[in-house]
């Protein structure tokens, strides 16, 4: 069968491809579009290390096929900081040490971009909630969440 | 909450000890980094595994005609490809490797020995018409019984998987092939006399399940062979040297034909210190004449890599009343897996390691099983039988009715004492852990309802091994550190830190990477904590080189005699009747007048990195069990440990925090479960539970700092000890919270309730498994 072409936005920028009809957003984002920040870490949806956003929700993009992509707009790990700036989480996970390996960073990152969006003021059990569907086996996630915690206080200008 | 306790007041640092950003960290926070699947070469074909369905089976035929025909597959290799390999043993560093195995292990020949064993891979133009080709790959296997328990498989009329595998270190030698691949003793003073001295012994008998390393990152590689036969391999691993080697041999290439790049590696813990994929994908390639990429998924890492053994223990204590241990007895039968070697013999080395004991005697058996082999899990061995040896010292304690870390403290080893397998300890912190756990505020909170506090002690060698690192001075005065141990957390930025600690210049300045195998001399994988250690000696080394160099250089230009040219604080300065004579050179000023005084300044050090030291930790953790549901919550949790010096703390303290949260995980959830057919169920993260951000406390951490006089700095390894504690800790948390002592991990929700209802239709606090 004729693959499909999908038109799409980017962190920002209008996007095409051509795409398989199994082949998940992950895929796509991956192989077709060369933006390999977004990770596989199991591809059924219990690790978040593919996480990225879709018109504005979080998702893992294991679970969303590329087709599904067309017509939206998708952020990625990629289109968080500023230029050369770094997003204030991206500058805390630094400090803070909130990463071993790094190969769960980026979904680290997406998914509590997408709760301090949602609640600029989250508690510890919050936060810890929120980023259940993310797992790191390295950190036993001690600093990651004191990452978040100091991010989310920056954000707010305390 | 994260603490420092220190012995060393003397030592002031400049860079060590304090937490500068890591030189790698800007590309790991905006996804530029390129860990194992995320590189790929022009060209490049898809390889996959086809993997037997079966736990044990022969292997009659392997009919690939149809794959080989189908349209897009470019080449196929099966066991025909691959040259049998002689049993015979060759160190590899922290374990013996012997290439009749890994040969198997890579692809399966008379015999699939677990579900999941390789059988053939093919590489074709996409990953569609890769899985097709499996799909037309027809094996004819004889199915054949299977064993999966370590106790099962050295019953005499167990299923045997390897018909000449005779069991090693028992005299005579049996006449009959079994299981059992090798029969393991230590021994020191007279247990039976100690145990006659003993006013209480305590017996149990201990089972835990295989659980795997869980690093997020499958394996990944992308291999590329041209027609000279010289070879590219791009891989996430522990030790691309290692990789190199295991591929030449399994090749019958030359190891300089072979150059390995070692990507950013997204978690090894121990499981990427063995090739599965990467000898495929160079024979793949080979055949094909493209790069070929291998990428595992989740299903086949649970399948077929790691785990680390599943165990039964039994250990055997006696004591006098005051605490003091009398005689330790173990015996450990470890499942390997496929093939033999388990860390048995780590196991019975740590086993009772922490305590200063004249009557000792541990005894392993290396039991092969239909599961995948078993790979190195961090501190292989040791968090098994210090788990079961742990659990008995609480017991004790609480029957003689002392305090946990009082009776620890009354056996606790220490500089000079003789571990019970062969060595005297040098200085070492586990006094000096206890009393910090002693005085901790964790130690001394009050309890909530339905909780507990556990604590328990742990131990890890560490080693050193061969070890190259370059240091290179750049014309503007900036410094280019080459080093081969993959970083696995941190390691860069430790490493630049004792560069620059050591020459004088801003950490900034010095730029690390991690070499490939043609650009560096050798190095043995970043694996037995020795990373930090090893290639931190090293760096050292180099540095002084450097240094010395610089002198050399500066008397050329001043023209006064080298011993009149001295060295401090990270310049180079005339000395004696010359001092004052000329002005004083840092590295900036030695880059620029490198070319006229004899050309480019490197330093570099090739050593065998010695005088590791053991570290030791303790750890405290508080349980609250449901009574309803039996789920066990953790609710605090301090690590305390020595690292000797602490050189960058907030990459320590992670460790700390990791080890104790996978060893929380296997102490709660994590296990394979098996069907009959001895079938994985639960080869994915949805029911191979492990820890996630709600499950979990804060982890408090406490870096005791009893420097090693064998490093430079007082480096001790400490990645592995942190999972040596839990499980022992929690267990007694569990036991104090639920009023049941368990014996068996994981401490699953069901086993709790089952426990509990036990206890109560007894009447009594009787234990139970
Ligand atoms: S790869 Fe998508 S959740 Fe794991
Ligand atoms: S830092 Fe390695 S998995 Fe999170």
């Amino acid at each position: 069968m004729a693959k499909h072409h999908v038109s799409a936005t980017v962190n920002g920028d209008a996007v095409e491809f051509l795409c398989e009809s199994e082949q998940t957003l992950l895929d796509c984002l991956r192989d077709e579009l060369d933006l390999t920040g977004a990770k596989e870490g199991c591809s059924s949806g219990d690790c978040g290390a593919c996480s990225v956003m879709v018109d504005g929700r979080l998702v893992c993009s294991c679970l969303v096929l590329g087709v599904e992509a067309s017509g939206k707009s998708i952020e990625t790990i990629e289109g968080l900081s500023d230029g050369e700036k770094l997003h204030p989480l991206q500058q805390k996970f630094l400090e803070h040490a909130a990463l071993q390996c790094g190969i769960c960073t980026p979904g680290f990152l997406v998914a509590s971009k997408a709760l301090l969006e949602k609640h600029p003021n989250p508690t510890e059990t919050e936060i810890r909630y929120w980023l259940a569907g993310n797992l790191c086996r390295c950190t036993g996630y001690d600093k990651i969440i004191r990452a978040v915690i100091d991010a989310a206080a920056e954000m707010r200008g305390a | 909450m994260q603490e420092r306790v220190k012995k060393d007041p003397e030592r002031e640092f400049r860079v060590v000890g304090t937490r500068p950003i890591r030189p790698d960290g800007a590309d790991k926070v905006t996804g530029r980094a390129k860990f194992g699947a995320d590189f790929k070469m022009a060209g490049q074909l898809v390889g996959k595994v086809l993997r037997s369905p079966h736990a044990h089976a022969r292997i009659k035929g392997i009919d690939v005609s149809k794959a080989a025909v189908l349209p897009g597959v470019k080449a196929i290799v099966t066991r025909d490809d691959f040259k049998d390999q002689g049993s015979e043993f060759v160190p590899a560093g922290e374990m013996l490797v012997n290439y009749r195995d890994v040969v198997r292990n890579v692809l399966a020949r008379e015999k699939a020995l677990f579900e999941g064993h390789p059988i053939a891979a093919v590489a074709a133009t996409s990953e569609k018409i890769a899985r097709e080709a499996l799909r037309l790959i027809k094996v004819d296997y004889e199915v054949l019984p299977h064993v999966l328990d370590a106790v099962e498989a050295m019953k005499p009329d167990a299923p045997v998987l390897h018909e000449d595998m005779i069991t090693a270190g028992v005299t005579p030698p049996p006449t009959k092939a079994s299981n059992v691949a090798k029969r393991i003793e230590f021994v020191m003073g007279d247990i039976q006399k100690g145990f006659k001295d003993a006013d209480v012994i305590v017996e149990r008998e201990f089972n835990t399940k295989p659980v795997h390393q869980g690093y997020i990152e499958p394996h990944a590689v992308v291999a590329s062979v041209s027609e000279d036969g010289s070879a590219e391999v791009w891989v996430t691993t522990q030790g691309h040297w290692i990789v190199r080697a295991h591929c030449a041999r399994l090749l019958g290439w030359d190891i300089s034909k072979i150059r390995v790049t070692a990507s950013e590696i997204g978690g090894g813990f121990g499981g990427k210190t063995v090739v599965y994929l990467e000898p495929l994908a160079l024979a793949l390639s080979k055949k094909a004449r493209k790069p070929v990429k291998m990428v595992m998924n989740r299903e086949e890492v649970f399948r077929a890599s790691g785990p680390t053994s599943g165990a039964n223990i039994w250990v055997k204590i006696g004591a006098k009343k005051d605490g003091r241990i009398v005689a330790g007895e173990a015996i450990l039968k470890y499942q390997a897996g496929a093939f033999q070697g388990s860390p048995v013999q780590p196991g019975c080395m740590c086993a009772f390691a922490p305590y200063d004991l004249e009557n000792v005697k541990v005894v392993g058996y290396d039991v092969v099983t239909n599961r995948p082999k078993v790979a190195a899990y961090r501190a292989p061995g040791g968090p098994i039988s210090e788990y079961a040896v742990e659990s008995v010292v609480d017991e004790i304690a609480e029957q003689l009715g002392l305090d946990p870390i009082e009776m620890r403290l009354k056996n606790a080893a220490k500089e000079g004492t003789k571990a019970a397998y062969g060595p005297k300890f040098g200085p070492i912190g586990l006094v000096e852990g206890l009393e910090a756990a002693k005085g901790s505020p964790h130690w001394n909170a009050p309890l909530g309802k339905n909780q507990g506090r556990g604590i328990a002690a742990g131990f890890w060698f560490n080693i050193g091994g061969e070890t190259t690192v370059s240091l290179q001075l750049n014309e503007d005065g900036t410094l280019s550190l080459m080093a081969g141990t993959p970083d696995v957390g941190g390691l860069r930025a430790s490493l630049s830190m004792m560069a620059a600690e050591e020459l004088g210049v801003d950490v900034a300045k010095v730029r690390p990477i991690i070499a490939d195998t043609s650009s560096l001399g050798y190095n043995f994988l970043t694996g037995g904590s020795r990373s930090t250690f090893s290639s931190g000696m090293a760096t050292v080394e180099a540095a002084r080189a450097m240094i010395k160099e610089a002198c050399v250089r500066a008397s050329k230009l001043w023209e006064i005699p080298l011993d009149a040219v001295t060295w401090e604080d990270g310049k180079v300065r005339p000395a004696g009747d010359n001092a004052g004579k000329h002005e004083a050179m840092d590295l900036g000023d030695i880059a620029k007048i490198a070319g006229k005084t004899g050309g480019p300044i490197v330093g570099y050090s090739a050593i065998t990195a010695h005088g590791a030291a053991p570290s030791f930790g303790v750890h405290i953790a508080d349980a609250e069990v449901d009574p309803e549901t039996g789920k066990t919550t953790i609710t605090r949790y301090t690590v305390i440990q020595d690292a000797g010096k602490a050189v960058h703390p907030a990459y320590v303290e992670g460790q700390f925090q990791g080890g104790a949260a996978q060893g929380i995980g296997w102490a709660l959830n994590e296990e394979y479960i098996y069907d009959d057919n001895g079938r994985l169920e639960n080869p994915g993260f949805l029911d191979y539970r492990m820890p996630v951000a709600s499950d979990l406390p804060m982890i408090d951490t406490i870096i005791v700092e009893v420097p090693n006089p064998r490093h430079p700095y007082g480096v001790r390894g400490v990645g592995e000890t942190p999972i040596v504690p839990p499980m022992a800790a929690i267990a007694a948390a569990v036991k104090r919270a639920s009023g049941v002592r368990f014996f068996e991990l994981p401490m699953s929700p069901p086993k709790i309730l089952a426990g509990m209802k036990a206890v109560k239709a007894n009447g009594g606090a009787k234990a139970t498994t």
